[in-house]
């Protein structure tokens, strides 16, 4: 909550001071225009606001995780680390005494021993134990005492507040609370920092890739996992497109192909690829081919329809043109109406990639040997959320990336798109 | 009947079937005689039949009565023989200029020798010689349709069939255009039928002008005009200062709003 609410004042806070730094230096065409709300082509995304705000998502990851890249100034409050105390009340057998217990709160991962403490004067007696940041712990304050359960040895007030079970104190150092049968537990702050199992800092995930990358996870180096998720992605695409697009063609083309076809893509386009696992790993099992199977019918759909489009939104007055230059049937499918379709035949095997990387790493995440989608969900079994972290960066940045070479080859194949 | 070189309209009507059981007679019984070199231009209230009747004589259509006879053969379909240039759009984006105007040889199977010549001479002509590398989507859309006029040219068709193709253009670009035509039809002899919206383009570039009239479309009136022939070396502004062409103009033009406002009309009644 706290992180939107700092997210909302930087978002706003940048806004004025970057419009206040810029406002100045600049004057091109947007800014000679009178009326520029509604006009979506004043509209273009601000670069400084795009980086401000990758560093802002960077810069509050490493606040709240304590990270050793932010300095510390910046840090959220972080868990409480050293020796807490509280005193306690407890009464037996009509007498009422105090005692003082010491807590070491310890970074979890640490050896730390108990603090000595004297144990003071009374029956009661002073208390030390040890308990890791972020978790919380029985103290069991009456072993030591010279009156224990059987002379009914009970808690009756922490720092002088009265406590029962189910009641609970705060102190300085974290929350002292009480069991049914009447054992205190110490629950030391928190403070706002993720603990590192729910969100590790950005230097412990950049380690972690290098380790994996060297090292490997599950006998597969970090390359080995993301280049077989590739290499599944590439292998399901490229048989999809080699069958969808004559197929839409055909079904662009031909009645009887059109009607037989119809059916089936328009059933099939609205199944989800995600939906069609468990029947794949029943057919074909966890293996590449059934991955690669799923692959195929993610791209396949995509891909004829695509193609399919390509060839009905060929203008008539092209073929008609090409007709009456003399050319034949089939080269007008070879010069008009294959090139016609490349526009749209690329706009669907964009989709289709970026489909199949969704499919592919969702197929691993349910079973797989393999992949990146494997290795995100064996690491959040064992609450490795490093791996799990770099793995969806990973995952976020091949997917952006296969984005950006479809629209360089689109660019550089069919620059014609959109020009007429 | 015998069939010279030439081009014969014989009693074509078109009916369409619509979908929804009723029909549209598109063409009743037109018949026209087109002569080897002739320019005609064809003028009429928009839905009267201009381009269903191009269609059937580009061979893109079966007219349901009649035939298109050319050069003593009956049509049957689309042919090198009449090529076709369109108001917009049907160039191949996916070529260069010089691609797009060599695509009827390289499509007849010609080898580069035998077209390279004629392709530069035309691109020559439509003043386009320095662009013949470009792509067509970077060309102006009069630039284009000088490119779909050379490209029909480099077939060589007997008969040129043109659908408005200079209706997209702005007014002093489409001025230029009907230069350019003329001149070309001069110097190719080419048969030229030529669709337009425009009486005054009509009037220019027609020495036949056929006023079409609509449900059914028929061919209401032909002119025979002088003002084609004067304009292949005159300045097309001169012409049209022609006391006879202001008289033609005038008398087209009342002829066009009668029919139209008897569309409004019926249109009217109707609902
Ligand atoms: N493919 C078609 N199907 C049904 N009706 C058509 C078709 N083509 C043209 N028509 C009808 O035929 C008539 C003539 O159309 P068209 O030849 O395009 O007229 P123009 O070119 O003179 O504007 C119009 O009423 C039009 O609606
Ligand atoms: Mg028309």
């Amino acid at each position: 909550m706290i992180v939107f609410v700092i997210y909302a004042i930087i978002f706003v806070a940048s806004f004025f001071i970057v419009k206040f730094a810029v406002q100045s230096a600049t004057t091109d065409y947007t800014s000679l225009k009178t009326v520029t709300f509604g006009d979506e082509s004043a509209v273009t995304p601000n670069r400084i606001a795009s980086v401000i705000s990758v560093l802002t998502i960077f810069l509050l990851w490493g606040a709240f995780t304590g990270s050793k890249l932010v300095p510390g100034f910046l840090h959220a409050p972080g868990p409480f680390i050293g020796d807490a105390t509280f005193t306690y009340t407890a009464e037996a057998g009509g007498q009422q005494d105090d005692a003082t217990v010491t807590v070491r709160v310890f970074p979890v991962g640490e050896e730390v021993a108990a603090p000595e403490v004297d144990p003071g004067d009374g029956w009661a007696k002073n208390d030390a134990d040890t308990i890791g940041a972020w978790r919380s712990g029985l103290i069991r304050v009456d072993r030591n005492d010279e009156l224990g359960r059987d002379e009914g040895h009970t808690v009756v007030a922490v720092n002088g507040t009265p406590i029962s079970p189910g009641v609970s104190v705060e102190t300085d150092f974290g929350r002292v609370g009480m069991s049914p049968k009447g054992t205190l537990n110490f629950t030391p702050a928190k403070g706002w920092q993720m603990e590192p199992i729910w969100l590790p800092p950005p230097e412990s995930v950049v380690a972690r890739m290098g380790e994996i990358a060297n090292e490997g996870y599950r006998d597969s180096t970090l390359w080995e996992h993301l280049g077989y998720s590739l290499f599944r992605v590439i292998v399901g695409f490229f048989f999809g497109a080699l069958v969808g697009i004559p197929l839409g063609y055909a079904m662009g083309l031909s009645n009887w192909f059109r009607g037989w076809f119809d059916p089936i893509v328009e059933f099939m386009r609205p199944v989800p690829p995600l939906a069609l696992i468990p029947l794949v790993i029943i057919w074909a099992g966890i293996g590449e081919v059934g991955k690669i199977i799923l692959l195929f019918l993610a791209a396949l759909w995509i891909m004829a329809i695509a193609a399919r489009a390509g060839v009905s939104g060929v203008a008539i007055s092209k073929v008609h043109a090409a007709y009456s230059l003399g050319a034949s049937k089939f080269q007008i499918m070879r010069h008009v109406i294959v090139p016609n379709s490349l526009p749209e035949i690329f706009t669907g095997a964009r989709v289709a990639m970026g489909v199949c990387w969704g499919t592919v790493v969702a197929a691993e995440l349910v079973a797989a040997e393999k992949g990146a989608g494997m290795m995100i969900m064996v690491a959040s079994k064992f609450q490795l959320t490093d791996i799990v972290i770099m793995g969806i960066i990973l995952i976020g940045i091949i997917g952006f990336g296969i984005d950006i070479l479809m629209r360089m080859a689109e660019k550089a194949l069919v620059p014609w798109k959109g020009k007429i | 009947m015998t069939h010279t070189a030439g081009l014969s309209i014989e009693t074509i009507s078109m009916r369409f079937d619509l979908p929804n059981g009723t029909s549209v007679q598109a063409l009743k019984d037109v018949t026209l005689n087109i002569k080897e070199g002739e320019i005609m231009s064809v003028l009429g209230p928009s839905g009267c039949g201009k381009t269903t009747l191009l269609n059937i004589i580009a061979g893109f259509l079966a007219p349901t009565e009649g035939q298109i006879v050319m050069n003593g053969h009956k049509v049957l379909g689309p042919d090198a023989e009449r090529g076709m240039v369109f108001q917009q759009g049907a160039l191949f984006e996916w070529m260069s200029v010089r691609d797009n105007v060599s695509f009827g040889p390289r499509m007849a199977g010609k080898r580069e020798r035998d077209w390279a010549e004629n392709v530069d001479h035309l691109l020559d002509v439509v003043g386009l010689r320095d662009f013949k590398e470009k792509s067509v989507y970077e060309l102006s859309g009069g630039m284009q349709q000088r490119v779909a006029l050379a490209r029909c040219l480099a077939n060589d068709p007997d008969v040129i069939l043109m659908d408005e193709p200079l209706g997209a253009l702005d007014a002093l670009t489409r001025e230029k255009m009907q230069s350019l035509v003329l001149k070309l039809w001069k110097e190719t002899g080419k048969t030229i039928i030529l669709i337009t919206h425009s009486v005054e383009e009509a009037l220019l570039l027609g020495e036949r002008l056929l006023v079409m009239a609509p449900r059914p479309g028929r061919i209401h009136k032909e002119y025979r005009l002088p003002f084609a022939d004067l304009g292949v070396d005159q300045d097309l502004r001169e012409v049209k200062k022609h006391a006879d062409f202001g008289v033609k103009r005038e008398e087209i033009l009342g002829m066009i709003w009668d029919m139209e406002e008897e569309i409004m009309g019926r249109a009217e009644a109707a609902s």
